[in-house]
């Protein structure tokens, strides 16, 4: 059937637009936008007045310091060591508590399967593997989400953001990226998803997406207390304890030193291109909204980490107790695959254990000590153990662990793939099967290269 | 710069657990405003937790929509990305224009910042080219007034031609006038007259030639004022969006607007 | 181009990103391609426009500017395609 061609009016119109602007002779963009700048500073010039100047300009007075040379940088450390204080040191108390809570739910779960006469596996895919894995995720991430971003929320409230991205924006500049990579990053301290999300500040796609990329080498909430953990296990021979302080921070800045390596790699090879017009709003410092900000994120972020708990964590536990509780040959199928990938682990200064405790920890990170304590212990349910000296004793002792497997595994948790929730929201954000595995492989072969050189240059010089 | 509402707010957590809900809504309201003008400040009091968040459909921009009631009517706000400018330079800038064109809200609420007007009037004059429908919110009241700026709202309104509401969003200060005034301009209650910026005499004599022939091609749906401008421009988007509509309209599958053999 | 030597220093033209910091100048145009001019312009940066220097990063780099109203910074390459009136 054929139907008249319908652009044919258009195509008129279009004609006459031609004669009428030949080869855009008109320079109708700069008119316009000339034009109606010209339009609104006379009609704000009619209608504004200011009786006085204030005396002080304090917007000025803030930025002379938090941006200047002498002061900028220490303030900026302050602020956000700061943040971590009051998220570790706040976060502590409900994280008993929630923990306390969630547990003694569990032997009521316990209880009511006896009660229902249920077979054990009942009890134990559902209650030690399912429910356990949910209630770690919520009692180990709720409370530290839940303090950390209102604290950056109430940051950026106050307009103090975008001085950070204009403070560094030098440094990356120099990995070819944008400075507000600097502000993706410190979400990613929170949680390495919230920080993809972030990505969307920076407008421009290929710096968008390194930013994205290399998000995973800042640690997360999640992992923070793995490194912590294994921190104290380092130092357990010295008596004072800023020797943890040290290393974490240590940790965290060969993370943002492999962040800037890798973007300026990246810029360098696969996201070639010249960096797109830089331009950043300082605006004005704001009176935050405190009550709504806290209400609010504390809200949100209770949800989304229920959410991830229910929809990731908890298939991750099923898994888990189904490995740990499956015998073959007198050993669980976990314990096989241990010593499978044991060779491979030694290589790398670990042990099959470590790996594949990461291995299931894909889904979140915050279960990979458990389930490494759960597997040591030949143990059917994942594990907390209450003090550093137990395990001390399980790791040293009884699995052979020097300071160089501690230091290997810190170095994997802090370089390796980003987890399942993270790798989700960069697929959805960029909408690439290519960019989402990328995203997971350069990090793991970065991961194993560096574990892979530590540990044998360990070993060779006779350090281990 | 919108960085935690961004990634931390209700919306993202819907976004990765759950479907979004859109059913019976009476107005569409967009919310337009340039980047630090507390506008996020108006859309979460306005719509409080009854928010959806996702990208917009083919571009890395955040997309946010809220719902609210006012006097049993349903009001779907749609919480544009904040940018200087409508001149689409930016995919921010794209997005912003062409749902105002495109999406034609029966509202458009203008955040504008009470410290900076000049610089903010100038989203303002853009966004009346393209809809008559405004609202211009002079946000941050409060800080202007601590600032000792003084705007005269009477003359203000006068001079663009649309309702004119004070708001400190942070306090919730003037948001029931907002909404109230809001509902007003989407039922035609209030009627809108936009000031037009006039342009130099080229131009506009260009702008008078095509505009009958527009309005012959697309009939009274459109402004043809601001297509004539564009068209004039060369705007591929805007023409390939004509293109698009056309076919609609003549039963053709939209195409790329290639010409049947 | 032609005064850029005028002697008394009136209307010589500069790159923005040499303005030095707390002084004023005016926008004289842009040289920069098509889409970073036309976000430029977006900006407010049209011919005529104020500017002032505000600042510089720690680092040294970028430089903050007020541009009607609002503080933005550029990065060197960026502010150097916009040419001022002293």
């Amino acid at each position: 059937m054929k139907r008249k061609y319908p652009y044919s009016g258009l195509d008129d119109i279009l004609k006459e637009v031609e004669l009428l602007n030949p080869s855009g002779a008109l320079k109708l963009n700069d008119s316009i936008v000339s034009h109606i700048y010209l339009g609104a500073e006379k009609i704000a010039g009619e209608v504004v007045s200011q009786q006085e100047k204030p005396k002080i300009d304090w917007d000025r007075k803030m930025d002379d310091i938090l941006t200047s040379k002498v002061f900028g940088f220490p303030s900026m450390l302050l602020l956000l060591a700061v943040v971590f204080w009051i998220t570790v040191t706040g976060a502590n108390y409900p994280s008993e508590m929630l923990a306390a809570a969630l547990f003694w739910i569990q032997d009521r779960l316990t209880d009511l399967c006896h009660l229902l006469g249920a077979p054990a596996w009942v009890n134990g895919f559902f209650v030690e593997g399912v429910y356990l894995s949910m209630a770690w995720v919520v009692a180990v991430m709720l409370p530290p989400m839940a303090i950390f971003f209102p604290c950056f929320t109430i940051l950026e409230d106050m307009g103090y953001l975008p001085r950070v991205a204009f403070n560094l924006d030098r440094l990356f500049k120099k990995a070819g990226t944008h400075g507000k990579q600097s502000l993706t990053m410190s979400m990613g301290f929170g949680c390495n998803a919230a920080g993809i999300v972030a990505c969307r500040i920076i407008e421009s796609p290929r710096e968008r997406l390194i930013a994205m990329l290399t998000n995973n080498f800042v640690p997360c909430n999640g992992r923070f207390p793995t490194l912590i953990a294994l921190a104290s296990l380092m130092v357990l021979g010295m008596t004072a304890s800023p020797g943890v302080t040290i290393i974490v921070v240590g940790i965290v800045l060969l993370g943002i030193a492999a962040t800037l390596t890798v973007s300026w790699g990246l810029s360098k090879t696969l996201l070639k291109g010249i960096p797109s017009a830089f331009v950043l709003e300082l605006p004005p410092y704001r009176r935050p909204q405190l009550g709504k900000i806290i209400v609010r994120s504390i809200f949100d972020r209770t949800l989304f980490v229920l959410g991830r708990a229910i929809c990731v964590a908890a298939p991750a536990g099923g898994i888990a107790w189904l490995l740990a509780n499956i015998h073959s040959g007198g050993l669980s199928l976990l314990q096989h695959c241990g010593s499978w990938l044991n060779p491979f682990g030694q290589l790398l200064g670990m042990d099959g254990f470590i790996l594949m405790a990461f291995i299931l920890g894909f889904p979140a990170n915050e279960i990979v000590l458990p389930i490494l304590i759960m597997s040591y212990l030949a143990a059917g349910s994942m594990t907390e153990l209450s003090s550093i000296e137990q395990l001390s004793n399980l790791f040293v002792v009884e699995h052979g662990w020097t300071w160089l497997t501690a230091a290997c595994m810190m170095l994997f948790s802090l370089l390796h793939y980003p987890c399942s929730t993270t790798l989700l929201t960069i697929w959805r954000e960029s909408r690439s099967i290519k960019w989402t595995a990328l995203s997971a492989l350069i990090p793991l072969v970065i991961a194993c290269i560096v574990c892979f050189a530590v540990a044998q240059a360990a070993r060779l010089l006779g350090w281990v | 710069m919108g960085l935690t509402y961004q990634s931390c707010s209700i919306g993202v957590t819907k976004e990765s657990f759950s479907k979004r809900r859109t059913s019976g809504v009476d107005y569409t309201v967009a919310l337009a405003g340039n980047p630090n003008t507390g506008k996020s400040t108006v859309f979460n009091a306005l719509t409080g937790l009854n928010q959806h968040t996702g990208n917009w459909p083919g571009k890395t921009v955040l997309y946010a929509e809220g719902m609210y009631t006012y006097k049993e009517n349903t009001f779907k706000l749609v919480d544009l990305p904040g940018t200087y400018s409508l001149m689409a330079n930016s995919p921010e800038e794209q997005v912003a224009r062409d749902f105002l064109y495109t999406g034609r809200p029966h509202t458009t609420v203008v955040v504008v910042d009470a410290t900076c007007l000049e610089r903010n009037l100038n989203l303002a004059l853009q966004v009346f080219e393209i809809t008559s429908r405004v609202v211009l919110c002079v946000n941050l009241i409060d800080e202007a007034k601590r600032k000792k700026i003084v705007i005269d709202m009477d003359s203000l309104a006068g001079k663009l031609g649309v309702p004119v509401v004070t708001t400190a969003a942070r306090d919730g200060y003037g948001l029931d006038t907002l909404v109230s005034t809001i509902a007003d301009v989407a039922a035609g209650r209030v009627k809108t007259t936009p000031f037009m910026i006039k342009y130099k005499d080229v131009i506009e004599d260009a702008v008078q030639k095509l505009e009958p022939k527009i309005k012959m091609l697309l009939g009274d749906e459109f402004n043809t004022r601001w297509l004539a401008l564009r068209l004039l421009d060369k705007d591929q988007v805007v023409i390939s969006a004509v293109k698009q509509h056309l076919a609609r309209k003549n039963g053709f599958a939209a195409t790329g607007g290639e010409a049947p053999a | 181009m032609i005064d850029c030597f005028s002697p008394t220093g009136a209307g010589k033209k500069i790159r923005l990103y040499d303005l030095p910091i707390g002084r004023p100048a005016v926008v004289a145009s842009i040289n920069a391609d098509e889409v970073t001019r036309r976000r430029m312009m977006d900006l407010g940066l049209t011919p005529g426009t104020k500017v002032t220097a505000l600042r510089v990063s720690p680092l040294g780099e970028p430089k903050a500017f007020k541009i009607r109203g609002a503080v933005i910074a550029f990065r060197k390459e960026d502010a150097d395609k916009i040419l001022i009136d002293l």
